[in-house]
């Protein structure tokens, strides 16, 4: 129900945000109504979530003007935010896995009403009235980290309720969801907007909570490029909407099988983690790996890569066994690892492009402990010229570029190294679209160069689009394997949920 | 190509070096302004470089722990450990009446002794750091004190004395009117800044101070590296008492006290990032030219020894605020943060 004749809850104009060179939001007018769900589609690094940050407080706005009930925010913060009824609940949840379920929920409370002395019995008697008003029933002295996915999301929005929300924002609130879990979501989603309590679900995948959305709002590299009644759109259009392109990347196929065995693993095992996985590749071929958010599979990228210790099994690369737990060992095994998260893992971010690069290459670069440094930076400047880096200067730092850029960085780094093996965690996450397609290039290339690939990602239409093959975990198991080109991704998202 | 990389990015002006050569002269042209006879006379000028090497070598060790985002707190307690243990083979094997060859080769051994003990006082370190993944600060704030606590137990606090004459070589000679703690000095400190910038190791070593994490993902081999660092920060830390023994002609458990905050205040004035990732040896070499002038300098003024310590002190939390302030930041808004 767009409702013109009320008064918009949240109002922005112009909101333009701009980071270090890069214009991550570029001019968005964006409101919301009271009791109206919105669909904020996307892809990684559409600006999506600095529109979030922006409304939520998190992130000063370079330009633009912010209205939240009615009144004008300059300079606001997390807690003003959340005073004038916003709330944002992370894809983390973001709450206490050691305490109870009443104390997770009534614990904002208690902050902004500004009691000082905590009271067990008030803290359940809010807990209780929050779960009540959504309809379900958790037990309210369970332990938090007890609970599975789904229960942790409904103590985060009653949580949020508690704070007298009249916005809830849900960052990406069905990737960690089974098909079933998401219908029980969106009949509360129905039941709040009855309530009056407006939702943004921000999501790269909308398909599924369209149904229950008055709008849908597309961004794409910073800028709005449609808004609708969500009844305009299909998950085809959206898609269209979030890439710019009308066809989805075409599969490489299935592998024709004519590598040599490289990689085989064999019932690795990490308690609590994942349980008895084996497969095996050859040269050539580009693997896929995916599973919902703790499915165990970023637990295994990094136990390929010895940064996980697994309890039990064997990784042969080569025909050789390569020790467990020990990064060094792998990467003398000519194994790679570019990690999901770019700023925190992969990069030295204050450091030169040069020097990310070249930090890969020192032992071999090294006589008598002395560095050959022409040799080195030769040899750094070469790959970063081969994988496009675009930058004025190959000294600057590295965090002065593009996501894009910056993971081609990250590559350039391993692929210095002459990998035989290159596992990418969330290759293009944070990347614009444009960088996307180019990285998928780059990985399809490393595949017809001879190299092993493993991709390890939630970005369905990424390995659809890069992978010979796909296996999806579930629970920390293998449960299913897809050849490339014979799954559509309907289906392989049936089978990450079911 | 690292540091000469970064440079060619920056103008000279820019470069935190090139503030501390402005900071290093101003403070000189101040107390010889202040004090024209006795600041400039060639007696001030040698007396100041026998002076500072002793908390300058503590400031190297210090400079090649922060540069991995860690510090040693225990350098002092190092430095009079390795001196006790060199000033006990010196005064009861060698004897105040030791000449000649006999004296010369008594010496070499307390060298070697001394610096083996720093070698091993910075392995302990590292361990700690490593191995048993303790903070650096609290690690070596600890061994410090053991450390000290192993030399006020081997003296029972009182200095030891009656080295042969030859001792007072390192400490108090010129060679060509250089005085020999300043060649020490000038030897390590290039030595580091080769270390820093022509070998793998420095390079992992800055890398490491950067993002540990990321330099684990990079398959550097950390632990190796650290121990490393906190081996060469120990054997720096025996150097520094050795001269501080030589000059002294006696060694004793609480020497040097307040090099330690001095050793600190001087890496980060001479733009060492407490945070890691970021140090160079010329940028450290400015700041105790700077300390030593201005320490002179109030010395001459007769500002009181307490009144010195109090002016470090605020120095050091002056520079770190003035480091770590976000000025442009300050005028935009806040900090920024990663896309998304």
């Amino acid at each position: 129900m767009q409702a013109p004749d009320t008064p918009a809850f949240v109002e922005m104009t112009g909101v333009t945000k701009h980071y270090a060179g890069v214009t991550a939001l570029d001019g968005v007018d964006f409101t919301v109504h009271p009791g109206e769900a919105i669909c904020l589609a996307g892809e990684n690094g559409s600006g999506k979530s600095t529109l979030i940050k922006i409304l939520s407080g998190v992130e000063p706005a370079s330009d633009g003007e912010i209205r939240i009930g009615g009144e004008l925010m300059t300079g606001h913060t997390p807690r003003d935010a959340t005073a004038a009824g916003v709330l944002v609940i992370f894809q983390d949840f973001s709450l206490f896995p050691n305490l109870s379920v009443a104390e997770n929920i009534a614990f904002a409370n208690e902050l902004t009403e500004g009691r000082r002395i905590y009271s067990r019995r008030h803290a359940r008697a809010v807990a209780q009235r929050m779960l009540h008003r959504i309809g379900v029933d958790i037990p309210l002295n369970a332990k938090l980290e007890t609970l599975p996915v789904a229960h942790k999301q409904l103590v985060a929005i009653c949580r949020a309720l508690a704070c007298e929300a009249r916005l809830i924002i849900m960052d990406e609130p069905t990737t960690a969801l089974t098909g079933k879990e998401v219908t029980v979501l969106l009949d509360i989603i129905r039941v709040l907007k009855e309530q009056g309590v407006a939702v943004i679900f921000v999501s790269h995948k909308l398909a599924e909570v369209l149904a229950v959305s008055e709008r849908v709002v597309v961004l794409r590299n910073g800028k709005k490029v449609a808004e609708g009644d969500a009844a305009e759109f299909d998950a085809a259009s959206l898609t269209r909407h979030m890439t710019g392109r009308d066809v989805a990347e075409a599969s490489p196929g299935a592998f024709d099988g004519s590598g040599e065995m490289l990689l085989s693993v064999e019932n690795l095992q990490k308690q609590g983690s994942f349980r008895d996985i084996s497969f095996s590749m050859q040269t050539g071929e580009v693997l896929g790996i995916t599973g919902l958010l703790g499915s165990g599979r970023t637990s295994l990228a990094k136990a390929l890569f010895g940064l996980v210790a697994p309890d039990s099994g064997r990784i042969v690369v080569d025909g050789e066994e390569v020790p467990l737990g020990d990064p060094i060992a792998s990467a003398e095994a000519r194994i790679g690892y570019v990690p999901e998260d770019r700023l925190t893992e992969g990069l030295f971010l204050t450091q030169s492009i040069l020097r990310n690069v070249a930090v890969g290459r020192l032992q071999e670069h090294e006589r008598n402990g002395f560095l050959d440094l022409r040799g080195l930076v030769d040899e750094a400047a070469d790959w970063l010229t081969r994988l496009k880096v675009k930058t004025p200067s190959i000294t600057a730092p590295v965090q002065s570029l593009s996501g894009g850029n910056q993971q081609r960085v990250a590559l350039a780094r391993w692929m210095a190294r002459a990998p035989r093996l290159l596992i990418l965690n969330g290759p293009s996450v944070g990347v614009d679209v444009g960088s996307k397609a180019e990285i998928h290039d780059i990985i399809r290339d490393l595949g017809h160069q001879g190299l092993g690939v493993i991709v390890i990602s939630d970005d369905l239409p990424e390995l659809l689009a890069t992978c010979h093959r796909i296996l999806v975990m579930k629970g920390g198991a293998m449960t299913d394997e897809f050849a490339g080109g014979k799954i559509s991704e309907d289906v392989l998202s049936q089978k990450l949920t079911s | 190509m690292s540091g000469s990389g970064s440079r060619t990015e920056m103008t000279l002006s820019q470069a935190p070096e090139f503030r501390l050569a402005i900071i290093a002269v101003l403070v000189f042209a101040l107390m010889a302004v202040l004090s024209p006879d006795r600041f400039l006379s060639a007696q001030n000028l040698t007396s100041m470089a026998f002076q500072f090497p002793e908390f300058a070598i503590l400031a190297l060790a210090m400079t090649i722990t922060m540069t991995t985002g860690g510090i040693d707190l225990s350098v002092v307690g190092v430095a009079n450990l390795s001196a006790v243990i060199a000033a006990a083979i010196l005064t009861s094997l060698a004897g105040p009446e030791a000449t000649g060859i006999v004296a010369v080769m008594w010496l070499a051994v307390a060298l070697v002794a001394s610096l083996a003990v720093g070698a091993a006082a910075g392995f302990f370190n590292g361990i700690l750091v490593t191995r048993l993944g303790l903070p650096p600060i609290l690690a070596t704030l600890g061994s410090g004190l053991v450390f000290t606590g192993f030399a006020v137990a081997m003296t029972g606090g009182s200095a030891v004395m009656g080295f042969p004459d030859i001792v007072s070589v390192i400490g108090n000679s010129t060679i060509w009117f250089v005085p020999v703690p300043l060649i020490l000095f000038a030897v390590l400190a290039i030595a580091l800044h080769i270390l820093l910038t022509r070998t793998g190791f420095g390079l992992r070593v800055t890398m490491y101070g950067a993002n540990p994490l990321a330099a684990l993902y990079a398959a550097i081999d950390i632990d190796r590296i650290l121990l490393r660092v906190y081996v060469i920060a120990g054997m720096f830390s025996a150097v520094a008492g050795m001269v501080i023994m030589s000059r002294a002609n006696s060694a004793k458990a609480d020497y040097g006290s307040s090099y330690l905050l001095l050793a600190v205040l001087i890496a980060v004035l001479g733009g060492v990032n407490p945070y890691g990732g970021y140090g160079r040896v010329i940028g450290v070499v400015l700041a105790v030219l700077s300390m030593q002038f201005l320490s002179s300098g109030l010395n001459m003024l007769q500002v009181s020894n307490f009144a010195r310590e109090l002016i470090w002190g605020a120095l050091l939390l002056l520079v770190m605020v003035i480091n770590t302030t976000n000025w442009a930041g300050l005028r935009a808004g806040r900090k920024p943060a990663k896309t998304g």
